[in-house]
């Protein structure tokens, strides 16, 4: 039926008249009334709201002349807000906010043609790597729903995955699309930082954040990239720099494509890759030297260092960001405050979890004074020398490949009461964002009978070069068309 | 021990800095597509910014950039290249996002200098250290609701630039010429509307004592919010004396931040702001630096108004006015452009100013108002200097008249109408009065006629009593030569 | 790197967290954790380095000075906990 179809392929019948947006929405609706129970991926369901928006495009479509993606449903990560809906971040703190504006994604989206099915669970304020931090509860994953579907977008994923939305937002921090699309066996990529606008994008950590689509596919994830990407002057750090059609490249041949193998990466490190994961990574490799790449071994020798300087600059800046949130003008306030300090501070520490407390702490010692200048200072530092890493190695190939998270999905629980082994899991992930390039992360394989992901990384601005890379792929295989058992 | 001039502190030396926040002039707010302007109902002028929900981003106003730069070119200070916002990290309810945007390592505008006029007459440079830009924060409404505060944001957002002094100034005195300066500047320039009723120009001072001779500053005491030049004399002085007694008594004085109650006129400390003042400050991550062009910097100079000084000695080498006269009037741009109104109206430069210096200040010292508050606007005020000119009235009863303006009676020609002020021309009937002068003092008009010039006086002066000052002084004298003859 | 009761007590005051005395062990076990892995950057020497603020080297937009942004107090009260006359009420500030 319609779940087992991507995007490209039910944009092109919408269009054609084939079936009707209203048809596609409330089927897509209905699987997650009938699927979620199991997943939990949703926070909010739009029904009401879905259905007149599938109204409209199908008017649209009619009259004619409708953008590619007119009446095709996709869920958001509940981190975007979104006009007269609630928008939680998956928090106690924002149980109760129903926001008074949308985010530029959300606005941009919207005019491309895009129904909103709902807002999906998450870690709470992005923080974390396995869904299991949401006031909301844990999401499982839809190849076993004892796991994890990893984090932070891991309803965004999991929807995807079970096919309870074609597509889905989601942003990314330091692996937030690319680690859930590995454990849940999708398509997601992480633009350049500056491609997407922020704004309306509640912030965790402004230098880092990025948000991006998850999906089926690269095809999929092309089109989708089209509608989200664009500079916003409402956004100071967005780029102003036109936008390519993602979808125009993808077929392009691989001829001669450098690709190129951190071999810090794959070394056998303790907590390293595991030795079936880098089995079917390199599987994949030689798919891609079959199809006329050349696999390059390169350094990234400040790559061991990306988890520490993650871990000064996610928790300074939220630290921050986070201070909003004090229980005056939206969102939660505890009971008969008997003064502004109990207002602020029981307000706080009754709506934020304890990984969001965790963090503001660390980031508020990192910024104290007397210690700035040996966390966050230092940690900006070698911020520059990691990004100096990856702009070295493009000197001498085109992409880079490497896993996505070190092993496959772990249980649920597995890792909730030890932050640091829960940090580790993003390993492979966070120089990328603290080098602020594009990256994606690609279905490759199934160890145990859980999707094993496989990352692309590109120089900044190459997300179309990505998606080729990621395409051409994807045509010769079936992974990510592969479904989990229940959700077929 | 009494408020007194800085040399009247015994062997004591007082160190002042001050910190002015003036209020950029600008149409919105410094991140935000919201008006700032003044006197709204409260949070109407509040956008998703300046409530800081969840997810918005400031961009930066042009035009508070071009304003500092523009204050900064008037200095003569250096305006960097390259300037960063950082956040300021605090909870407080007026400041919605728990931080605020500043700057804090790399400031828009670096070091430069005010000259000020001592009351000796001397000049003294003092040191402008930095100006940064910034935001403004809300208003806490401390009127009781249920025994709440209530909170009004449309102030939050509005861009400041924060004018940094170096410790340079010995006296209260000092510290309040040097605020005119700067109050007088920013308008000048038009950065800033002035307005101290209205918060949009307002200072802390950094206030300390040392012995005479001493070269290490004394421990500081930051007096918070200070919205008027009396004030800012009244708070510092009262604040030095309270650290001399302090120190003189055996206890020390504690670095923290102290707020000015005029109606007790005393300093006290603000137990509330002093815990965790560890602001954290760090780059915005949601801003980049601010990039400033020699180019940029040119085009601003080359748009700068004439500023104080310049008038002041175009007025002295083209008006003739004396360097009092042209310093009191270019001193605040209200003032001079009160002058330059009256002076156009009249047409006579010298006599408009020496009128404004003179009973006009007086007037304005006298009830302690500003030169926008005076009873009588510069188009009246005009109207009676004209009446001087063409001889309707003389000086000495145009200040009556000015008495009467003062006090809303009507314009110089109501008031003169109605109170029969018109000075007598016809010279039948001065002649008339100086015939009955002489009769009445034959002896003296002979002494007068004998060479004894000073009888003059005499009865000029009788005449001007006989006709209740209205006839004219000049026509009572050619009659009297007349009857010399 | 080892976090102590009392500093724990100090950050969340300066972050306005009230954390239970119950967690505050908990927390100062994991605060200290999170340090000593933190604690790997010193092996790098940085002397030198310039501090990466922006993965771009770009500079600030400048936006132009006009009022955009109209009267939504309604909108935006409507999601308020305390509001009276227009006015967010918080406990009574003392000055």
């Amino acid at each position: 039926m319609y779940h087992t179809k991507s995007v490209t392929e039910l944009s092109a019948m919408l269009q054609a008249g084939e079936v009707s947006s209203v048809e596609l929405t409330r089927y897509f609706l209905d699987r997650i009334k009938n699927s979620d129970e199991k997943l939990n991926s949703f926070i909010t369901v739009c029904e009401e709201q879905a259905l007149a928006q599938a109204k409209e495009c199908d008017e649209r479509l009619k009259a004619g002349n409708a953008p590619a993606l007119t009446g095709v449903p996709v869920a958001h990560k509940d981190i975007f807000c979104t006009d007269g809906v609630k928008t939680s971040c998956a928090s106690k703190m924002l149980d109760n906010f129903i926001s008074p504006y949308d985010a530029t994604v959300v606005t941009n989206m919207r005019a491309a043609g895009v129904v909103m099915l709902g807002k999906t669970n998450m870690d709470e304020f992005a923080m974390g790597s396995s869904n299991e931090t949401s006031y909301y509860g844990a999401v499982k994953n839809p190849w076993n729903l004892k796991a994890v579907p990893g984090g932070s977008s891991g309803g965004s994923a999991a929807a995807v995955a079970a096919r309870l939305a074609p597509a889905a937002t989601g942003t990314d921090t330091g692996g937030s699309i690319r680690q859930p699309a590995a454990f849940c066996g999708i398509t997601g990529i992480k633009p350049t930082y500056g491609r997407v606008s922020r704004f309306g994008m509640i912030a965790f950590a402004s230098s880092l954040d990025q948000a991006g689509p998850m999906g089926q596919s690269a095809s999929d994830c092309a089109l989708l990239l089209n509608a989200m990407a664009g500079f916003d002057e409402k956004d100071s750090t967005s780029i102003e720099k036109a936008v390519p059609d993602y979808s125009a490249d993808l077929d392009k041949p691989l001829d001669g494509l450098r690709i190129g193998l951190p071999k810090e990466y794959f070394a056998h490190a303790e907590g390293g890759m595991n030795a079936e994961v880098e089995a079917i990574i390199k599987t994949a490799l030689d798919q891609y030297k079959a199809m006329g790449a050349e696999l390059v071994e390169i350094e990234l020798p400040n790559s061991a260092l990306s988890v520490p300087v993650y871990y000064v600059v996610a928790p300074a800046e939220c630290s921050t960001n986070l201070s909003r949130f004090d229980g005056v003008r939206y969102g939660y306030r505890c009971e008969d405050p008997k003064d502004l300090n109990d207002l602020y501070t029981r307000s706080r520490g009754e709506a934020f979890g304890e990984e969001v407390q965790r963090r503001i702490m660390v980031g508020t010692y990192a910024l104290s004074s007397g210690y700035y200048d040996a966390y966050y200072l230092k940690a900006q530092q070698l911020r520059q020398l990691i990004s100096d890493d990856f702009k070295n190695a493009y000197e001498k190939v085109d992409v880079i490949m490497a896993p996505a998270t070190p092993e496959t999905a772990f249980n649920i629980g597995e890792k909730s009461d030890d932050p640091i082994s829960m940090y580790l899991s993003d390993i492979y992930t966070i120089a990328v964002n603290l080098a602020g390039i594009p990256a994606m992360s690609i279905p490759v394989g199934f160890s145990d009978g859980m999707p094993v992901g496989m990352q692309i990384i590109g120089n900044h601005f190459e997300e179309a070069r990505l998606l080729n890379v990621a395409h051409k792929y994807q045509q010769q295989t079936d992974w990510h068309t592969t479904l989990p058992e229940e959700f077929k | 021990m009494s408020s007194a001039a800085s040399n009247e502190w015994g062997q004591w030396e007082v160190v002042i800095g001050l910190e002015i926040h003036a209020q950029l002039a600008t149409r919105s707010k410094i991140f935000s597509g919201a008006s700032t302007a003044y006197g709204a109902e409260p949070n109407t002028q509040t956008s998703v910014v300046d409530i800081a929900l969840p997810g918005v981003l400031p961009v930066l106003n042009k035009e508070a950039v071009h304003m500092a730069v523009k204050f900064g070119m008037a200095i003569k200070a250096e305006v960097a290249d390259r300037s960063v916002f950082d956040r300021k990290n605090y909870f407080y309810p007026d400041l919605p996002k728990g931080y605020q945007i500043s700057q804090f390592d790399l400031p828009i505008v670096g070091p430069g200098t005010i000259d000020i006029e001592l009351e000796s007459g001397e000049t003294k440079t003092i040191g402008v250290t930095r100006a940064h830009l910034e935001e403004d924060a809300g208003k806490s409404l401390h009127e009781d609701y249920a025994g709440m505060t209530g909170i009004d944001l449309n102030r939050a957002g509005t861009p400041l630039l924060e004018i940094v002094s170096e410790p340079d100034m010995r006296s209260a005195k000092e510290a309040v010429a040097y605020m005119k300066k700067i109050h007088t500047l920013v308008q000048y320039i038009g950065i800033c509307d002035g307005n101290m009723q209205e918060g949009s120009f307002r200072c802390d001072a950094n206030v300390s004592v040392r012995p005479k001779g001493q070269e290490e500053y004394g421990t500081r005491a930051e007096l918070k919010n200070i919205n008027s030049f009396r004030f800012v004399e009244r708070a510092i002085n009262i604040e030095v004396e309270r650290q001399i007694d302090l120190i003189e008594d055996g206890g020390e004085v504690v670095q923290e931040t102290r707020l000015y109650d005029s109606v007790k006129n005393e300093t006290r400390s603000m137990r509330s702001k002093e815990e965790a003042n560890d602001y954290r400050y760090f780059p915005d991550p949601d801003l980049l630096p601010v990039v400033i062009t020699e180019e940029y910097r040119q085009q601003v100079r080359a748009e700068l108004p004439e500023l104080p000084e310049q008038k002041q000695k175009r007025f002295m080498e083209e008006l003739g006015l004396s360097a009092y006269d042209a310093g009191v009037i270019t001193a605040s741009l209200a003032l001079s452009s009160y002058f330059d109104t009256v002076a156009e109206k009249t047409g006579d430069a010298k006599l408009s100013a020496n009128w404004i210096t003179g009973e006009l200040s007086a007037r304005l010292n006298r009830e302690e108002i500003d030169i926008a508050d005076a009873a009588v606007d510069a188009g009246a005020f005009a109207l009676l200097l004209s009446r001087i000119k063409d001889n309707t009235i003389s000086g000495k009863i145009a200040k009556d008249v000015l008495d009467a303006m003062w006090k809303g009676e009507g314009s110089a020609d109501e008031v003169i109408e109605s109170k029969g002020l018109k000075q007598i021309t016809d010279t039948g009937a001065i002649e008339a009065f100086v015939d009955e002068v002489i009769a009445n003092n034959p002896s003296q008009f002979e002494e007068l006629k004998g060479g004894k010039d000073k009888m003059m006086g005499f009865f000029v002066g009788q005449v001007m009593k006989m006709s209740k000052g209205k006839a004219n002084p000049a026509q009572v004298n050619e009659l009297i030569r007349q009857k010399m003859k | 790197m080892s976090i102590e009761v009392d500093e724990v007590k100090k950050i969340a005051k300066l972050a306005c967290l009230n954390v239970d005395d119950a967690d505050i062990q908990s927390y100062a076990t994991n605060l200290s954790n999170i340090l000593d892995l933190v604690a790997q950057m010193d092996a790098v020497d940085t002397t030198g380095v310039t501090p990466m603020s922006h993965p771009f080297d770009v500079v600030q937009r400048l936006r132009e000075d006009v009022v955009t942004d109209l009267d939504r107090r309604e909108d935006f009260q409507a999601i308020a906990p305390a509001v009276e006359d227009g006015l967010y009420l918080v406990p009574k500030v003392l000055e």
